[in-house]
């Protein structure tokens, strides 16, 4: 199994859309190597007829009525934005200018 | 006079029904109690007293027209992972400042609809991300039997509320372990039932297929009635058994005889602490003594839980957090361009051990490696569930101790990762495989002159919620160590009836 490099912390961490520090960066790619070793000995394990587990419930495709229920105002739903505005939430431009 | 933090929530419902006490009076003894002890104990994020003198104004109203439910008037304390109307919810998290939830869990309203009273919101590591509450972006609780070390985590704060006699009972969420390991830590009854009994609409969501409520007690029979209060289908968790609830009370008994009971060899494992393993043993031979078989069983893949549930958890808590964007709620770092805005939200807004599960679970779902990790983990749980049906045919239930180690110090955690992530590998394979498992107070050992508890974990098929009660039970009225209460007195004086 791999180990896991500055530039691959590097890379996840963008992919996740968090900033990390250089500290926090050199922190995980050594930490987080630490734990895909162990994790690892998973490989070993023969699981070549074996079935992924995604729920343990004994249920699957739960549906219900396709009806409108009440829901939350727009005003309650907004309540807890950073930034609103005319009943949206407000966001910064998604493109550059001259994109 | 009596001691109203001391009651268990059978012993208050006796006297509030017998018109001894009322709510009111039993909401303002536990809001002394905090007033006086929570100082050290640090168990709150938050205190409403206000909402919880109206809310037990209310249950004396409905008591007086002819109601009654053992939770009618009850102060609970609630994980701050769970939300509460009219309480704000920060999941011990800077990125949820100032979130007041529009909305309350079902598990709450439920338990409102009863009649309890909400006391506040309980201590946690961020997101429900560890072992001791030192991972809370505030401040790190304490364990009310010896005040320089961890009441355990990540429900740490709700087991030192119970613990130290600041709430009759708590809520708590188990992903990995985080009800039953701090209960272990605290001489208090943890509770995790069987995945999909208990809602999980309107708790903060870590990794999905494992996230579970649970209460936390003083004992088993509150335990008890507590899930009962909070247990059965419900339309907005679609992850919710359809399964009719039993009367768990009616469940409880002293006769266990006959059990046929397991006791996985898997579970002792190298490093278990001498005194945990002489507890559990001592333990053993108890339920012998109280005619239940006991045998020497195999779990032959619980040595794979650890780096299954690293895989699965941070995997779904990986997409789980990705909402916490900085649009909708929360903390915004108000950075100019969008992506930015993204970016520096996270980074500012999370804690190093989120951050950190975050890493590692959207490389293990990325491209390239999800077969080798996350599909592998997947497969290797399977193995784990197979583990539990193949002893569950046999047997009735299975003990095992609770945590191989016994309550650190603050600031003295395992440094290294892996060594951290290890002090819970005795409650990860059942999280994984969905099973009802509870920790039920079962002595202590005395470290540095301190008695430190130690819980006796018992695990039970799919939905046998009662016959772990049932056991627990047993062995509680044989034992008693609850009445080993914690040397809290020295700090405060507990509030007396007038």
């Amino acid at each position: 199994m791999s180990r896991l490099s500055t530039d691959e912390v590097r890379y996840v961490a963008e992919l996740a859309r968090l900033e990390l520090t250089p500290a926090e960066i050199e922190a995980f790619a050594a930490q987080l190597s630490a734990v895909l070793e162990y994790a690892a000995a998973l490989q070993q394990v023969d699981t070549e007829h074996v079935p992924p587990t995604t729920s343990v419930l004994p249920l699957c495709n739960v549906m219900r009525a396709d009806e409108p229920e009440p829901s939350l105002a727009v005003d309650e739903a907004l309540a807890n934005a950073p930034d609103r505005q005319d009943g949206y939430f407000r966001v910064r431009a998604v493109l550059e200018p001259g994109q | 006079m009596t001691d109203l933090t001391a009651l268990t929530i059978h012993e208050a419902h006796d006297l509030l029904r017998s018109r001894q006490i009322t709510a009111v009076e039993l909401t303002q003894a536990y809001l002394d109690r905090i007033a006086a002890c929570d100082v050290q104990v640090r168990a709150y994020l938050h205190v409403a007293p206000e909402l919880a003198l109206a809310q037990a104004a209310e249950a004396d109203r409905r008591r007086a027209a002819g109601e009654d439910h053992p939770l009618l008037g009850m102060p609970l304390a609630i994980k701050d992972m769970i939300t509460v109307r009219g309480m704000p919810t920060t999941a011990g998290s800077r990125i949820l400042a100032g979130f007041m939830p529009p909305y309350e869990a079902t598990a709450i309203a439920r338990l409102r609809r009863c009649g309890a009273v909400f006391l506040g919101k309980t201590n946690l590591d961020e997101f429900a991300m560890g072992w001791s509450t030192e991972n809370s972006a505030f401040f790190p609780s304490r364990n009310p039997y010896d005040l320089q070390r961890v009441p355990g985590g990540s429900s740490g704060g709700s087991a030192a509320a119970v613990a130290a006699d600041e709430a009759i009972a708590a809520l708590g969420t188990d992903t990995g372990g985080s009800v039953r390991q701090p209960a272990s830590w605290t001489n208090t009854v943890g509770l995790r039932p069987t995945y999909g009994r208990i809602s999980r609409w309107g708790v903060v969501a870590f990794a999905s297929s494992l996230d579970q409520i649970g209460p936390m007690t003083k004992d088993v029979r509150d335990a008890a009635i507590v899930l009962g209060a909070m247990a059965g289908h419900d339309p907005r968790d679609s992850t919710t058994l359809p399964d009719p609830v039993p009367d768990y009370t009616a469940a409880l008994s002293e006769d266990i005889r006959g059990l046929r009971l397991g006791l996985p060899r898997e579970y002792f494992v190298a490093g278990l602490h001498p005194g945990i393993e002489r507890t559990i043993l001592a333990a053993v031979e108890v339920l012998r003594g109280l005619g239940a078989r006991v045998e020497e069983v195999s779990l032959p893949n619980t040595s794979y839980g650890m780096p299954v549930y690293y895989l699965v958890a941070t995997a779904e808590l990986s997409a789980n957090l990705a909402r916490y964007d900085g649009v909708r709620y929360g903390y915004s770092a108000g950075a100019a361009t969008m992506a930015d805005n993204y970016r520096q939200t996270r980074g500012r807004g999370f804690g190093t051990e989120v951050k950190r599960r975050i890493i590692l679970g959207t490389y293990a779902l990325s491209a390239g490696y999800y077969d080798a990790y996350y599909l592998k983990a997947q497969k290797v749980r399977t193995l784990i569930r197979r583990d539990f049906e193949a002893v569950f045919a046999r047997y009735d239930a299975l003990i095992a101790p609770v945590v191989p180690l016994l309550p650190f110090r603050i600031g003295q955690a395992p440094s290294d990762p892996v060594e951290l992530y290890l002090s819970d590998v005795l409650t990860l394979p059942t999280a994984l495989a969905g099973v009802p498992c509870l920790s039920v107070p079962a002595g202590f050992v005395e470290e540095e002159g301190r008695l430190l508890p130690v819980g006796l974990q018992i695990i039970g098929r799919p939905l046998d919620e009662a016959g772990v009660l049932r056991l627990a039970y047993a062995f509680e009225q044989a034992t008693h160590y609850r009445r080993v209460r914690p040397p809290l007195e020295a700090i405060a004086e507990r509030p007396k009836e007038p």
